[in-house]
C-alpha cells in the first residue's frame, strides 16, 4: 500500500480534504464538500472522506493519521491591548497575527470601561495583553489585567506577554479567578526587540487545547488525529518552508504569499526586508522576518465596500454597480463584462493590500540634504510572489492580477518587488504544505516545489 | 535598594552626529544606570513613545548639528500630553547654529521644557555626579 497522507482544511464554507502520496510526492485525490461545523462538524468531514476513498482505496488507517486546519466557526478570533500604538500595541498584534489569528480589536493605553464592554460584547477566543519594555512601565499592564479580570464569561482565556516585573501583581489579580491565564515571554522585551515567538506558540497551544473545543471542531478528533493550528497559521507556516528550504534542500529565498479570499485578503512576507541602501534610517518597530497582515476591509464578496471606494478614482466597465451587487449576493463572474468588473476588483484588492504590508520610504530634508527614512520592511529585492486564493486562482488572468503586487515606477516611496517571479497556488495545498511540513517537512517542500506553477 | 534609573539617549532630529551620545551612554552605563540607547536622528515622538513604554526617569538628548530648537518646537507640549511631565530632560551638544553665548541660549531651551541645557564640550562624567544623581534624588528616583 502506498503511503498517503490526509490533509485537511475546515473552513468557513468548505471543507477541504487533500490526499497526498508521500513516496510519489504527488496530490492523489481532493475534495471539497460543504463545512458543517455549526451543526456537527464529523458530517461534512464523513462527507469528504467517503469521496476520497471512493477515489483512492484509502480508509481508516489513513483517516486516524490525518492532521487539520481550520479556520471554521469564525476563525480563532482575538483581542489584543498594548500601551503604545507604535510600540507595545503593534507587537501584540504581530504575534497574534503571525499565530494565525483574526484580530478583532486592537487596544493601546489603559483601557476604558466603555472599551472593556466593547471587548466583552465581542467575546473574544483569546484577551492578549502586552505593555511595558521588561523592567519598563508596569502601569498600564497591571491596570488593563485588572479590567480584563472583572469581566464575565465571555472572556475565558488570556495571554499575558508584557514586562515580566508585572507579572506578579498581575497573577495576584487573577488569583481567585476562573479564567484560564497564560503567561509568556514579553513581545517586547526593549525597544526595538520584537520577541513574538514565545508567544506565537502559547496562543497555537490554546487553540490546539481549548478552543477547538469550545467550538465543537474538536470532535473531528473521533475520525482524524488532531486539529493542529489555524489556516493562516498554516499557510505561513507553508510559506516559510517554501523560503527557507529543509536541511540540504535549498528554499526559494525571501518571498510573498498573497492569499485573497472573500472576506479578506492576507499577506505573508517572508524576508528580513533590511533596507537597500546602507545610509537609509530605520523608523519605528522592526518588524518580524515572517510577518502576516490581513486586510479585513479587502474582500470580493463580503467586504466590498472598501473597495468601490478605491474605485471612484479610477474607470469602471459598463454596469459595474449592477454587477458588483451580484458579486455581494455570491454570483460568479460568467459575462465578459462581469469578468471584466471581478478583474478591476481583483487588481485593486491585490494593488492594496500589498502596498499596506509592504515597508515605505520618506525622504527627510535636513541641513546636509536627504535622508531617507524607511518604515516597515524593504521588499524590493524578492523574487518569488505566490497567489493563492479563488479569485486569485480561478482567474483567466492570474498574471495581470499577481503583476499589481509589484513595484510602481509612479510610486517608489512603496517597496514592493522589483522584478519577482510569479507563482500560482494552482491545487490549492499551501495549506496543505504547512500541515505536512510539521511532520515530513522535507516532502511538503517537494510537493510544493511540484505544485506551485510558475506563470 | 530601588532600582537603576532609566536613562534614554539619542540624538534629536536628523542630527546623525552619533558619537557624543555614545560616549553619553557609556558614562551613564559605567556610572550604573539602565541605559536605552536610541543612537542618531530620534524623532521627538519616538523619544516620547519610549520614554512611555520603558517607564524613564530621564532623556539625555543631544544635537550637534545646530537645528535643535527646530527639531523640539512641540516637543513640551507632547511629553506633557503623553504624561511625561515629571520625567528630567537635559539636552546638550552644539544647541544653535556657529558660536554662541551658552548662557544666552539656556532660557529658550528651558522654555521648550529642559531641566538643564549644557554648552558644547560638557563634561558627561562631571554632569552625572553633580547633576543628574542630585536631580534623580531629589525627584526620590534614586
Ligand atoms: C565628527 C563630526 C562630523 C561627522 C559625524 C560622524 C558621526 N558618525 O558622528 C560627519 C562628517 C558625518 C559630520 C557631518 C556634519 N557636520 Co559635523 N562635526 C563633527 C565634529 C568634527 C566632531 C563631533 C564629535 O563627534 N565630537 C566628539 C564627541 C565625543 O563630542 P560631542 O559630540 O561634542 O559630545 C560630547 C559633549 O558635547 C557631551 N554631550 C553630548 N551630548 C550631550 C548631552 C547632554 C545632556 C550632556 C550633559 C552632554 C552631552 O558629551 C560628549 C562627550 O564628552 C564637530 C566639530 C566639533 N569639534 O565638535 C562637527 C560639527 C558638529 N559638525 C558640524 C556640521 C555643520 C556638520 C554638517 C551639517 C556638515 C555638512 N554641511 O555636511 C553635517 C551634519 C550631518 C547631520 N545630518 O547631522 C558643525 C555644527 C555647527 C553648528 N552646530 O553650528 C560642527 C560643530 C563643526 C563646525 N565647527 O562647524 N560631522
Amino acid at each position: 500500500m502506498d503511503d498517503i497522507r490526509l490533509l485537511i482544511d475546515f473552513g468557513s464554507t468548505f471543507t477541504k480534504v487533500v490526499a497526498v502520496d508521500l513516496d510519489k510526492v504527488e496530490v492523489v485525490a481532493t475534495a471539497r464538500v460543504p463545512s458543517t461545523v455549526e451543526s456537527d462538524i464529523t458530517v461534512g468531514l464523513g462527507e469528504a472522506l467517503k469521496k476520497i476513498e471512493e477515489n483512492t482505496g484509502i480508509g481508516d488507517l489513513e483517516e486516524r493519521e490525518a492532521l487539520a486546519c481550520s479556520s471554521a466557526a469564525g476563525g480563532l478570533r482575538m483581542v489584543c491591548a498594548g500601551f503604545v500604538p507604535e510600540l507595545t500595541s503593534k507587537a501584540a498584534n504581530l504575534a497574534a497575527l503571525g499565530a494565525g489569528a483574526k484580530v478583532i480589536g486592537c487596544y493601546s493605553h489603559k483601557l476604558t470601561q466603555q472599551e472593556i464592554e466593547e471587548i466583552e460584547a465581542a467575546s473574544p477566543d483569546i484577551v492578549l495583553l502586552s505593555g511595558g519594555t521588561d523592567g519598563g512601565d508596569e502601569q498600564v499592564i497591571i491596570h488593563n489585567a485588572s479590567m480584563v479580570s472583572r469581566t464575565g464569561r465571555a472572556i475565558s482565556n488570556v495571554i499575558i506577554a508584557g514586562n515580566k516585573t508585572a507579572c506578579d501583581e498581575i497573577r495576584a489579580i487573577f488569583r481567585d479567578n476562573s479564567k484560564n491565564v497564560l503567561y509568556t515571554s514579553n513581545v517586547m522585551p526593549e525597544i526595538g526587540v520584537l520577541d513574538v515567538a514565545p508567544c506565537n506558540k502559547e496562543i497555537r497551544d490554546l487553540f490546539m487545547r481549548n478552543i477547538i473545543e469550545a467550538k465543537g471542531i474538536a470532535r473531528a478528533k473521533a475520525i482524524i488525529k488532531d486539529v493542529i493550528m489555524p489556516t493562516p497559521s498554516a499557510v505561513l507556516e507553508a510559506a516559510r518552508l517554501i523560503a527557507d528550504g529543509y536541511g540540504d534542500a535549498g528554499g526559494f529565498g525571501d518571498l510573498i504569499v498573497i492569499d485573497v479570499g472573500g472576506a479578506t485578503t492576507d499577506v505573508h512576507s517572508i524576508a528580513q526586508g533590511k533596507p537597500a541602501r546602507p545610509d537609509t534610517i530605520i523608523a519605528g518597530l522592526h518588524e518580524p522576518y515572517e510577518k502576516r497582515t490581513v486586510e479585513g476591509d479587502l474582500g470580493l464578496r463580503y467586504n466590498l465596500d472598501r473597495l468601490l471606494e478605491l474605485v471612484k478614482e479610477r474607470e469602471t466597465p459598463p454596469n459595474f454597480d449592477a454587477i458588483v451587487k451580484g458579486f455581494h449576493e455570491g454570483k460568479l463572474p460568467q459575462t465578459g463584462e462581469e469578468k471584466a468588473c471581478h478583474l478591476l476588483l481583483s487588481c485593486l484588492t491585490m494593488e492594496v493590500a500589498v502596498s499596506r504590508h509592504a515597508g515605505r520610504i520618506e525622504v527627510v530634508y535636513g541641513p546636509t540634504g536627504e535622508t531617507l527614512v524607511q518604515h516597515g520592511k524593504d521588499l524590493t529585492h524578492i523574487k518569488t510572489v505566490i497567489g493563492t486564493g479563488g479569485p486569485v486562482v480561478f482567474s483567466g488572468n492570474r498574471r495581470e492580477i499577481l503583476e499589481h503586487a509589484l513595484f510602481r515606477e509612479d510610486n517608489p516611496f512603496v517597496l514592493k518587488p522589483r522584478d519577482p517571479d510569479l507563482y500560482i497556488d494552482e491545487q490549492y495545498i499551501l495549506y496543505a504544505v504547512g500541515l505536512l511540513s510539521q511532520v515530513e517537512p522535507e516532502k511538503a517542500l517537494n510537493l510544493a516545489r511540484k505544485y506551485l506553477k510558475r506563470i | 535598594m530601588k532600582k537603576a534609573p532609566t536613562i534614554i539617549t539619542g540624538t534629536v532630529g536628523v542630527d546623525a552626529h552619533v558619537i557624543g551620545t555614545k560616549v553619553v551612554s557609556r558614562a551613564l552605563r559605567d556610572a550604573g544606570f539602565n541605559v536605552v540607547e536610541l543612537g542618531m536622528q530620534v524623532s521627538p515622538e519616538e523619544f516620547i513613545n519610549v520614554a512611555q513604554e520603558t517607564n524613564a526617569d530621564a532623556i539625555l538628548m543631544s544635537s550637534l548639528y545646530g537645528m535643535a530648537e527646530l527639531d523640539l518646537k512641540e516637543f513640551n507640549e507632547k511629553r506633557r500630553e503623553a504624561g511625561l511631565g515629571d520625567m528630567l530632560l537635559y539636552i546638550g551638544g552644539n544647541l544653535v547654529i556657529g558660536r554662541y553665548d551658552p548662557k544666552e541660549v539656556e532660557p529658550r531651551f528651558k522654555k521648550l521644557g529642559f531641566d538643564r541645557v549644557y554648552p558644547p564640550e560638557t563634561d558627561i562624567v562631571a554632569v552625572i555626579d553633580s547633576d543628574l544623581k542630585k536631580d534623580l534624588k531629589t525627584k526620590g528616583k534614586m
